[in-house]
């Protein structure tokens, strides 16, 4: 692949299914939490996480930019404060992912939500009578039964995230081989004269690497539905 | 021994029961919506009640003057519910290992007849399978007591005569305490060592299943049509033209054939309607059996019908007879005359082993 894509482009490749790797990754134990607290509890506030979470779905990404910017630049006191530990994030790929993992974060609950609203409390219910504490419960009846829409949401967001571009341009900017993923690579391309080579390049890239994702998650589902659903395999 | 007592207040219904057991099966009956589900709930502690007193065989699962309230998962109910409740996404077996810390599940799968089942998905198996299934792994979590929450009621009368000789098993062999919550007259016939009548959340009579369900004054809460006496009898013989021969405290019982041996024990639910009453000893009819009785107890309801008990041996029975008939035969208390029971009228389902 690396023959029929420049350098620069790889790079870009690389980059972008890095990113989008370690945005999906981290923020799915969050994700489930968000989902659960969201899908099974009721409190004050309910409402308001619920709107938050939804937040950079409605919000134009260049505002979800410049607000991560403005958060946790180096000269905000949350930016200032992981440089001096080493995270810092302004301008640096971990800044990319950041960004791309707030902006999918809102499709991944939403899946995951779906999924758990969808298992039957009395399953769970069944499980504590035989003697299985919560956390049990919650590992081996609640989990595996929400497999499917905890698939589906993190080839969501793990899409979104490598498409993810008006949050990142604003808030790590463009640098290549730091911040500069597919679409921004795309974007820079356009903008050079004889640029449309290599942006058509990275365009298919994307549409490979789209499909690829959601094929592979039916599948995987259709097999965990089949698992799931009961019938003998 | 079991010992219940539960109050709650639910916004449009006053649960206020409270019942003690001896070991066995305690049928918990009653037309819905009479509080049964939600004893049976607050006996697994999946329903917080106001106030209740929970011990089984002298442990105390709950006691709210005590302040003592053990959580779901450690008061080692078994509790098998309406619906199967298996889980998806394990196999037979792994739903029965569920609630195993260890240990063998061959004795409990043999019992319930669900060897082969073994590998198979939930999804795979047929309703009467399943809830054998989910008795299994209630059965398998060495609960201190059993609880049925109407576990046949999603089943259709094929598969619930395939699983009520499971559940006669289970009470003869399993040594575990049943509260059997139904609404079916038949099934407690047939499994009750104890019945709980309840009635809009409150218990109108516990005692023997034999004393209960054929006491008069009970019969409105059971349903008229469904009433019936249960009297115990022992196979004598089996004769060729189809007919078995039993014995009880009034004499002989002829009955079409039963499927226990000679010998053995045996409860029989004589229902009320099958049951007809005569001033004179009858002769030239076509009914086998007729026993000398004495009218105990006449109960005039709001129909056209009576109930009327009557001793016959040992035995209480339970007939269903017109207030017109009641009338011109002046039946009272003190009455004595014969009953007839058509053989035919008693059905197979309704001769059981006996514990």
């Amino acid at each position: 692949m690396s023959g029929w894509l420049g350098p620069a482009e790889w790079e870009a490749v690389a980059l972008s299914l890095r990113v989008a790797l370690i945005a999906t990754v981290l923020s799915l134990p969050f994700a489930i939490a968000v989902a659960y607290v969201l899908a099974r509890t009721r409190f004050p506030g309910h409402g308001l996480l619920n709107s938050l979470v939804h937040l950079p779905l409605i919000l134009p990404p260049v505002v979800t930019g410049y607000l991560l910017l403005v958060s946790f630049g180096p000269q905000a006191p949350i930016g200032a404060l992981l440089e001096a530990i080493g995270l810092g994030v302004a301008f640096r790929w971990t800044g990319a992912a950041l960004a791309a993992a707030i902006m999918a974060f809102p499709l991944m609950v939403r899946a995951i939500r779906l999924s758990l609203e969808a298992v039957d409390p009395k399953l769970e219910e069944a499980a504590s009578t035989l003697g299985a504490s919560r956390l049990r419960v919650f590992g081996t009846i609640t989990l595996p039964l929400m497999a499917p829409g905890i698939l589906a949401g993190t080839v969501l967001a793990f899409a979104k995230a490598m498409g993810e571009f008006g949050a990142t341009i604003t808030f790590v900017s463009n640098i290549p081989g730091e911040t500069r993923t597919v679409p921004l690579a795309i974007y820079a391309f356009l903008q050079l004269p004889g640029g449309e080579g290599a942006a058509w390049r990275l365009v298919i890239v994307s549409v490979v690497v789209a499909m690829g994702a959601l094929l592979a998650s039916e599948v995987l589902a259709r097999r965990m539905s089949a698992r799931i659903g009961g019938r003998d395999d | 021994m079991i010992e219940v007592r539960v109050k709650h207040e639910f916004p449009d219904f006053r649960l206020d029961v409270a019942f003690e057991a001896p070991m066995g099966v305690t049928a918990l009956f009653g037309r819905s919506g009479s509080g049964k589900t939600s004893v049976v709930k607050a006996v697994a502690g999946i329903l917080k009640a106001d106030e209740a007193r929970i011990l089984i065989a002298g442990t105390v699962l709950e006691d709210s003057k005590s302040g003592t309230r053990l959580p779901v998962a450690r008061r080692r109910i078994g509790y098998v519910f309406q619906e199967p409740r298996l889980f998806p996404h394990l196999s037979v077996r792994g739903n029965l290992r569920y609630g195993m810390q260890e240990g063998d599940l061959s004795g409990v799968v043999e019992m319930l007849g669900i060897g082969d089942l073994l590998e198979r998905r939930p999804g795979a198996l047929s309703g009467g399978e399943a809830q054998r299934v989910a008795i299994g792994r209630a059965l398998l979590s060495r609960p201190r007591l059993l609880l049925l929450d109407e576990p046949l009621a999603a089943l259709d009368d094929a598969r619930k005569a395939e699983i009520l000789p499971y559940l006669e098993r289970l009470r003869d062999e399993a040594g575990v305490p049943i509260l059997y919550v139904s609404h079916s007259v038949a099934e407690i016939a047939r499994l009750a060592t104890t019945v709980v009548a309840l009635n809009a959340g409150h218990v109108a009579r516990v005692g023997p299943a034999a004393e209960v369900l054929s006491d008069p004054d009970i019969v409105p809460v059971l349903g008229v049509r469904e009433a019936g006496a249960l009297v115990r009898a022992q196979v004598v013989a089996h004769h060729d033209d189809g007919i078995s021969e039993l014995s009880w405290s009034a004499g002989q019982l002829l009955l079409p054939r039963v499927g226990q041996k000679i010998g053995a024990t045996v409860r029989v639910r004589i229902e009320a309607q099958d049951v007809m009453l005569a001033a004179t000893r009858p002769v030239g009819i076509s009914a086998l059996n007729v026993v000398p009785v004495l009218v105990t107890a006449v109960r005039t309801g709001d129909g056209p019908g009576v109930m009327v008990q009557l001793r016959a041996g040992e035995d209480l029975l339970l007939a269903r007879v017109t207030r017109r008939s009641a009338d011109v035969m002046g039946l009272t208390a003190g009455w004595r005359g014969f009953a007839i029971v058509k053989s035919v009228a008693v059905a197979a389902g309704n001769v059981s082993g006996a514990m």
